[in-house]
């Protein structure tokens, strides 16, 4: 545990990617590979079973300090992280004589830790309590805090899973793209799978394995500097789960981006999957979708026959262990392909996007399923797209994305052959009400913002956001809030309703779990309008005007 | 309070010798904790304070009426008998006794009781009623030994020498800036760069006997790599600082107790160094001062309040002007 905790250290202490990359090569150099595998799990950022829930351990926090409930709740929200107030806390009631070396020297390796970690789940609550409780007492601050991060769930320490697999790569010199491909699925952290990850590179591969997706960067400029639009293909960017259907030896695995296997969820798919040829892997979208009937299908221009659902409907359709006829026909879904990645058992992804489109295309025609489609293909010249993008929002699209027809599949984000091209979020001015401070960097300071519309003469919180802000904007109006605090509950503050933020957000769509009746997706701050009175801000009659614009 | 001292428009206020403790607007007499700028401000008539706190305010306050009182020395101001004490916050910072009667109220200005080589140690004074204040009034804040703070500061410069890199520590200029200076003396015998705004109070500490690293000026053309500069936070983001070219950025101050706080300031290093009562020097000094009364002051008062009142012990906040956040 000692190496691991110095290792988060030095990765905390640096904002260099090559000093990072350096701290972690040491660690994989010398650590046993048991607790290698762990690390690669924890630091690619790979979420950890949740073992207990908040409430529970701050109760048990409180008990173990013998402070208050309520000053470990202020301490907390002013730390605005769990895992160090646990820490500081005890650090904070241990007698001074009890620093330093008198702590239990019995070194638990990181593999150990996280496997007695696991065993948590069979004990009683008492001994569970007990042990967690031992923990802190005995642990230095920093092994205290590392030690409670990974009891709560994720070691956030800026390290992406992109960054783990280059120093591995460095370190053992592999490809990243292997390492990467590796690491995919439900890769699980033993010995064997972490000698396997850095083995030599023999092209074997699980048949569950998934791709690692090909991701785009918002187009910012006028598409006409992209060049010729006949070297472009434009699709419409759906709003859905980015997902990879793979049919390997009769096997169907349909994975999500967050590289979750999603099957269960989405079984209409996995049945329209059964007449594909086999060794074949698909990109696309899943979609919650209202089928067009047949007399509006023959006056569709574009193949799409149909419109996605919001995307708070096919929600619905995630995490359940079994999706009942019911939500099966009120959501049903239907996969839109854009692309595929193997055919024949063979990686497509060093082929230009032409050749795998047309690909794809013959192996969806083995498949006669509305739930499996071609996205359709759209191209025309800029100035014929640009216009085509206004009928974005009654599509219920976010736009267009543009694929260079002779670029190759790549691994993650990558600058210049794919772009978001989206269309302008929606706008609404709505008052800032309440507060709470955020987490991590933004701890102590109040970011978390809920702001609110006009019904009649009440103002109705409508949507939380917490991005969009300078720097210098959040100290500014943390200053405010505080100066302008009307009531607290607990540690969100509510205020005096004067401030007027311009919201910008994604899409919309009527919602019976919340107050206002309406469900923005992607919310987040465009610009404080400090140059607006409370009483100018909009009202919920035309928040709601946006969801039936965006409803047909 | 409502008896020695009240709230006025001006500051801190005693009736009953006519004179103010830290006055925020300008006044006739002014009783003086310490040097920092929330504390001494310019305009008063007279500046009562700890003569080796003059010097300083006469740098930062220029041409000012003063008179030294040592500490423990008492003084008549009207019925008021008024006395310094030590207070360990920074050099001549004091701690004001104030007895009208057979009542006496503290107010403690800034303190710590954590050691500081650059000045007097915290002198516990027993009253009926404390101000004090409450800059780290949570638990979450306690400081690590001062040495071994001093230990990582070292090792970090020595770490980003072997770089090539110049370490660049952001200190308050006075006082942390000094502490610093004569606690990396156990490690090395180097001299360190000090920024403009650090220099000259360097010099009045030298001149007043404490024992510290030599630190010079930054001079033009110089060609800087491995070195200790020392420099206010404001330099950070600022031209100044280029001259330096490459370098990692480090931050001394209680506040960095808070990994949010280090993270969020873009400091690569935080280092917990405070010249401020952590939390238990804080509840420590209100039992041990005997005072009926306890009145926090700048800082999470709240809290405070509210965990003194669950002991039994009668508190409420005062409102002042002094520092959220000088550190």
């Amino acid at each position: 545990m000692k190496s691991f905790v110095e290792l988060y250290t030095r990765l905390d202490r640096t904002n260099s990617t090559n000093a990072k990359l350096s701290a972690m090569r040491e660690y994989f150099r010398k650590a046993e590979p048991a607790c290698a595998a762990w690390a690669v799990n924890i630091l690619s950022g790979r979420r950890q079973k949740r073992l207990l829930g908040p409430a529970q351990l701050r109760e048990w926090l409180a008990e173990s300090v013998g402070l208050p409930d309520w000053l470990v709740e202020q301490s907390y929200a002013h730390v605005g992280d769990l895992a160090e107030t646990a820490a500081l806390l005890h650090h904070t009631v241990k007698a001074a004589s009890q620093d330093g070396s008198q702590y239990a020297s019995v070194e638990v390796g990181l593999s150990a830790w996280m496997e007695r970690l696991l065993l948590l789940r069979n004990l009683e609550e008492g001994e569970k309590r007990q042990w967690i409780q031992a923990q802190w007492q005995q642990s230095p601050l920093a092994e205290g805090f590392v030690k409670t991060k990974l009891l709560t769930g994720a070691l956030r320490v800026g390290v992406s899973q992109t960054l783990v697999v280059k120093a591995l790569a460095q370190e053992y010199d592999l490809p990243t793209a292997v390492i990467q491909r590796r690491l995919m699925g439900d890769w699980q952290p033993t010995a064997a799978n972490y000698l396997d990850l850095i083995g030599p590179d023999d092209g074997r591969h699980d048949v569950s394995q998934p791709y690692p997706f090909c991701l785009a960067y918002p187009l910012e400029k006028d598409p006409a500097t992209l060049g010729g639009a006949e070297l472009w293909l434009a699709e419409w960017k759906w709003d859905g789960i980015r997902a990879q259907l793979i049919k390997r030896q009769g096997n169907i695995f349909l994975w999500s981006r967050g590289e979750e296997l999603v099957m269960h969820s989405f079984p209409e798919i996995v049945q329209a999957a059964e007449a594909l040829p086999d060794g074949v892997v698909i990109d696309g979208e899943i979609l919650g979708w209202t089928f067009a009937s047949d007399a509006d299908a023959q006056q569709e221009m574009d193949e799409v026959c149909g419109k996605p659902l919001p995307f708070n409907q096919l929600q619905r359709r995630l995490g359940r262990k079994k999706v009942g006829p019911k939500l099966l026909g009120e959501v049903p879904v239907i996969l839109q392909a854009y692309d595929q990645l193997e055919s024949d058992g063979i990686s497509m992804c060093g082929r230009p996007l032409l050749e795998r489109r047309s690909g794809l295309q013959k192996t969806l025609s083995y498949a006669v399923s509305p739930h499996l489609r071609l996205s359709p293909a759209l191209q025309g010249s800029w100035e014929y797209l640009a216009g085509l993008r206004h009928s974005s929002r009654e599509r219920g699209v976010e736009g267009f994305m543009l694929k260079r027809l002779d670029s190759v599949y790549q691994a993650g984000r990558v600058k210049g052959d794919w772009w978001k091209w989206k269309v302008d979020p929606y706008t609404v001015d709505a008052v800032l009400l309440y507060a709470q401070a955020g987490h991590g960097r933004r701890s102590n300071l109040y970011t978390d913002y809920t702001f609110a519309v006009w019904e009649g003469e009440q103002l109705v919180p409508f949507a939380k956001a917490y991005s969009g802000l300078a720097d210098s904007e959040i100290v500014e109006l943390d200053r405010w809030i505080r100066k302008h605090t009307k009531e607290r509950f607990g540690p969100v503050r509510s205020v005096e309703p004067v401030q007027v933020f311009e919201l910008a957000f994604e899409g919309i769509a009527l919602s019976k779990r919340h107050k206002s009746g309406v469900a923005v997706r992607f919310p987040r701050i465009q610009r404080w309008r400090k140059d607006k009175l409370v009483e100018q801000a909009d009202s919920l009659t035309l928040v709601k005007s946006l969801v039936a614009d965006n409803a047909l | 309070m409502e008896n020695i001292l009240r709230l006025a428009h001006q500051g801190i206020y005693c009736p009953a010798g006519d004179f103010y403790v830290d006055p925020w607007g300008a006044v006739e007499k002014a009783v003086i904790t310490h040097a920092h700028a929330d504390h001494a401000r310019v305009g008063h008539k007279k500046y009562y304070a700890h003569p080796d706190c003059i010097p300083i305010l006469h740098h930062r306050l220029g041409d000012i009426d003063s008179e030294p009182k040592a500490y423990g020395e008492e003084f008549q101001l009207g019925d008021a008998r008024v006395s310094l004490h030590s207070a360990g916050h920074i050099l001549g910072s004091a701690q004001v006794r104030i007895a009208v009667g057979d009542q006496v109220t503290v107010v403690t200005g800034d303190f710590k009781r954590t050691p500081d080589p650059t000045c007097a140690p915290f002198e516990l004074v027993t009253c009926d009623t404390l101000i004090t204040e409450a800059t780290f009034s949570l638990p979450v804040y306690r400081w690590p030994n001062p040495k071994s703070v001093a230990e990582d500061i070292f090792t970090w410069w020595m770490n980003c020498r072997e770089r090539r890199l110049n370490a660049v520590l952001c200190c308050y200029a006075l006082g942390k800036a000094q502490r610093v200076m004569a606690e990396l003396m156990r490690f090395t015998d180097e001299s360190v760069v000090l920024h403009g705004a650090v220099l000259p109070i360097t010099q009045i500490y030298r001149s007043q006997g404490v024992q510290m690293l030599e630190g010079r000026p930054v001079e033009e053309g110089e060609n800087y790599a491995g070195q200790l500069v020392i420099a206010p936070p404001s330099a950070i983001g600022s031209p100044w600082i280029k001259r330096f070219g490459r370098h990692e950025a480090g931050f001394c101050s209680g506040w960095m107790r808070i990994r949010g706080n280090r993270r969020r300031r873009g400091y690569e290093r935080g280092f917990v160094l405070s010249d401020h009562a952590d939390w238990n020097e804080l509840v420590n000094t209100i039992r041990e001062s005997g005072a009926q009364k306890v009145m926090p002051t700048h800082g999470r008062t709240d809290s405070l309040v509210r965990y003194l009142r669950e002991q039994d012990i009668d508190a409420e906040a005062l409102e002042t002007v002094f520092g959220e956040s000088e550190e």
